[in-house]
């Protein structure tokens, strides 16, 4: 029945939408709410009375990190993704990459879309690998706050260098060395997710926006400038804007950048707070401008030339989805193999080419201007020196602060 | 047809048999209510107690948590949050009201009046249900966008200036406010209305208009004293299942209000699922459902209907 959606949603807004309900940026499914409580409740299997349960530790590793590695004598890999995160053919069915992987090496890849939300693909592997379990899954992709969980939990390998000569190879400067997994010992990019600023040249009428503080401050725009729901995005730019670094700020340069924010909300210069679902508001105007994500923005300004984006001087942020080996995957070599095809230039151009995030992988430009020239050419693809000089990292928390700072944030949001 | 003036065989009377109901009989009820009951204790007691549970529970996702009776959570969460369920609790009962105004002249005219468009109107209300939750309250973000015909027409009306100065608004626009997202919770609930109430008010039998008219009532005293009152289980569980889900949905605050609209389905949301706060988040669940279960006891003792529907 799902399909019967009114057609005055463009394709982008209409992948936004879908996107913002399964990919928990917005967090904002009522089948991952409910799946938190049903599914935790099964997790405790059995009634236990009210003082018999608790949630156990979750950062244990029983058993040895790594499995025995069987990718010699099973050619095959395990890939759980996030939905519509992979280039596929006229069909629909076929993953064209995927499956120029498999006619080379002969390894078959069992892809899965499993993932459709950070917190909730946690809930679900949490049982088995804080039980020290295999998951069936070779790699898995999720974003660098829950990686960087994952390798403090210690749930997920080490990666073997000499299996990855073209990640370490093209690996983009800008994902180096975030701090939570220096060196890429762990987890490499599978893609980059700018939050920029967007907005709607229609909706501005003449005002003239360069920086967050605009957003913020500007009496013309009051209730129609959109921020994002997810704390890290919106925080780090304020945090720019403000002359922090978020690389290395502090408690109180945080409840600093928490109050800048409150005085634009008690103005009612904030229209929203939003997910995905932003995309509806910048297209219509009702958003003059917006923190904005930059896959989403290409595909916005495909649809609508009102549409355009903007760097603040003072730079962007930058985020990626990490592909990882998780502790007891049985095939950790065959993953390995398919992490470093990935960041061979062609590959990754005919992935670029087909969605819209930053690619990581350097030299690929050449490549992808032979598949789609305006791609090639677009900074939010294939970021230029000018670009990537801008992009910026959240630092990594500590448990305490997570949950701290994603409080104080989410009373801002007025929850 | 001769035969069937012959009396009929003598047919002996059924002897009581002596002994006694065959025993499987006895559990027969029990076994049928097995599947129900299961489904209840798996999907609804063991995740209530399991929630329980954790409401009373401190420590964080790499320690563990463990019961340690903490009931201050409760009132930590309540002195907290307490604006976010004044304002689900008000922007369900308005919800409910406005639902109950529009909803009862349609029941009326679906039961009473449509003759052959019963069928058509009952589907028209159903209809939009075939769409997702979601893509619904999408809807309303294109119906009520700033600088469409909607928000122009009330601009021109003044009607918007009126509004803001009651609060219900800000600014010229509709979206972002406190009056769409109700107008949104009542949209989305409406058939959860008209339904129970139709069902009530299709069982009135006409006659008692006609007797009611014989005795000289005037119709607005008929409706008064015979329709109204014995449409009442209608209402009162029009107004349940209304209100009910209104009081803890999320989606429509989300979607279609602003910072100062969250209702309590919205702090839930993000304690799970963000801050990863279990324990509040389940301590404000069984605050939610003690207040809805308290106004819920309250109005059926209050409206006196013991039979619902």
């Amino acid at each position: 029945m799902e399909q019967c959606q009114p057609d005055r949603l463009s394709p982008a807004q209409e992948a936004a939408v879908r996107r913002s309900f399964r990919n928990g940026r917005a967090a904002l499914s009522r089948r991952s709410l409910l799946r938190a409580s049903a599914g935790g409740a099964l997790t405790v299997g059995g009634l236990g009375a009210l003082s018999g349960c608790g949630i156990p530790a979750a950062g244990n590793t029983q058993g040895g990190v790594s499995a025995e590695d069987h990718s010699k004598e099973e050619k095959s890999v395990s890939f759980s993704n996030w939905t519509e995160y992979m280039d596929v053919d006229e069909s629909g069915r076929e993953h064209p990459t995927l499956d120029a992987f498999t006619r080379r090496t002969g390894i078959k890849v069992k892809y899965t879309e499993d993932i459709n939300d950070n917190t909730e693909f946690f809930g679900k592997i949490k049982p088995q690998m804080a039980a020290g379990q295999d998951t069936g899954r070779d790699i898995i992709v999720l974003t660098d706050w829950l990686a960087a969980r994952l390798i403090r939990l210690g749930w997920v390998q080490k990666l073997d260098p000499s299996n990855l000569p073209n990640a370490f190879a093209n690996l983009s400067p800008q994902f180096r060395s975030p701090d939570w997994d220096p060196g890429r010992a762990y987890s490499y990019p599978w893609q980059g997710i700018a939050a920029v600023i967007a907005y709607n040249k229609k909706a501005l009428d003449g005002v003239e926006v360069k920086t967050l503080s605009d957003l913020l401050d500007n009496p013309k725009l009051k209730g129609r400038v959109g921020l994002l729901t997810e704390m890290r995005d919106t925080m780090g730019l304020t945090l720019l804007d403000m002359g922090k670094e978020p690389e290395k700020f502090t408690a109180d340069d945080y409840d600093a950048g928490i109050a800048r924010i409150q005085k634009a909300v008690d103005k009612g210069q904030i229209r929203r707070f939003t997910g995905n679902d932003y995309t509806s508001d910048i297209s219509k105007g009702d958003f003059a401008a917006c923190v904005a994500w930059a896959g989403d923005v290409v595909q916005l300004k495909a649809d609508n030339p009102d549409i355009d984006f903007l760097i603040p001087d003072s730079g962007y942020m930058m985020s990626s989805d990490n592909l990882m080996i998780p502790n007891k995957a049985r095939h950790k070599e065959n993953a390995e193999r398919l992490i470093d095809y990935y960041f061979e230039p062609q590959a990754a151009a005919e992935l670029a080419a087909y969605i819209n995030f930053v690619c990581p992988v350097d030299g690929v430009k050449d490549e992808l201007a032979k598949i789609d020239d305006d791609a090639a050419n677009n900074p939010l693809i294939i970021p230029d020196k000018a670009m990537q000089a801008k992009s910026r990292a959240f630092r990594s928390l500590s448990s305490k602060e997570e949950t701290e700072f994603e409080e104080k944030f989410a009373k801002l949001t007025g929850a | 047809m001769a035969t069937l003036t012959q009396a009929p065989p003598p047919v002996a009377p059924p002897v009581p048999e002596k002994r006694p109901p065959r025993r499987r009989g006895r559990w027969t009820p029990y076994l049928l209510l097995l599947p129900g009951l299961l489904w209840l204790f798996v999907f609804f007691a063991l995740p209530v107690i399991y929630q329980a549970s954790t409401s009373v529970q401190t420590g964080s996702l790499e320690e563990g948590y463990k019961v340690t009776w903490h009931f201050a959570t409760y009132w930590d969460a309540l002195s907290d949050y307490w604006p976010q369920f004044v304002r689900s609790v008000l922007y369900a009962a308005s919800a409910t009201v406005l639902c109950l105004l529009l909803g009862y002249p349609l029941a009326y005219l679906i039961a009473f009046r449509a003759g052959r468009w019963r069928n058509l109107i009952m589907i028209l209300v159903i209809a939009p249900f075939f769409t997702s939750f979601l893509i619904r309250t999408l809807a309303w973000k294109t119906i009520l966008a700033d600088g469409g015909p909607v928000v122009d027409v009330l601009n021109t009306l003044h009607v918007l200036d009126v509004t803001a100065w009651l609060g219900w608004t800000a600014g010229d626009r509709v979206l972002a406010t406190p009056l769409a997202v109700v107008c949104g919770l009542t949209y989305n609930f409406l058939p959860f209305m008209i339904l129970p109430l139709y069902t009530s008010l299709e069982r009135i039998d006409p006659r008692l208009h006609e007797a009611a008219n014989d005795l000289y009532a005037r119709p607005s005293t008929t409706f008064r004293r015979v329709t109204f009152p014995l449409s009442m289980p209608g209402v009162v569980s029009g107004t349940l299942l209304t209100f009910i889900p209104a009081s803890g949905d999320y989606i429509n605050s989300d979607l279609l209000g602003s910072t100062d609209t969250r209702m309590v389905g919205n702090v839930i949301q993000s304690q799970f699922l963000r801050i990863l706060d279990y324990p509040t988040a389940a301590a404000l669940s069984f605050i939610l459902m003690a207040a809805i279960l308290f106004i819920v006891t309250l109005y059926i003792r209050k409206s006196g209907t013991e039979d619902l529907v």
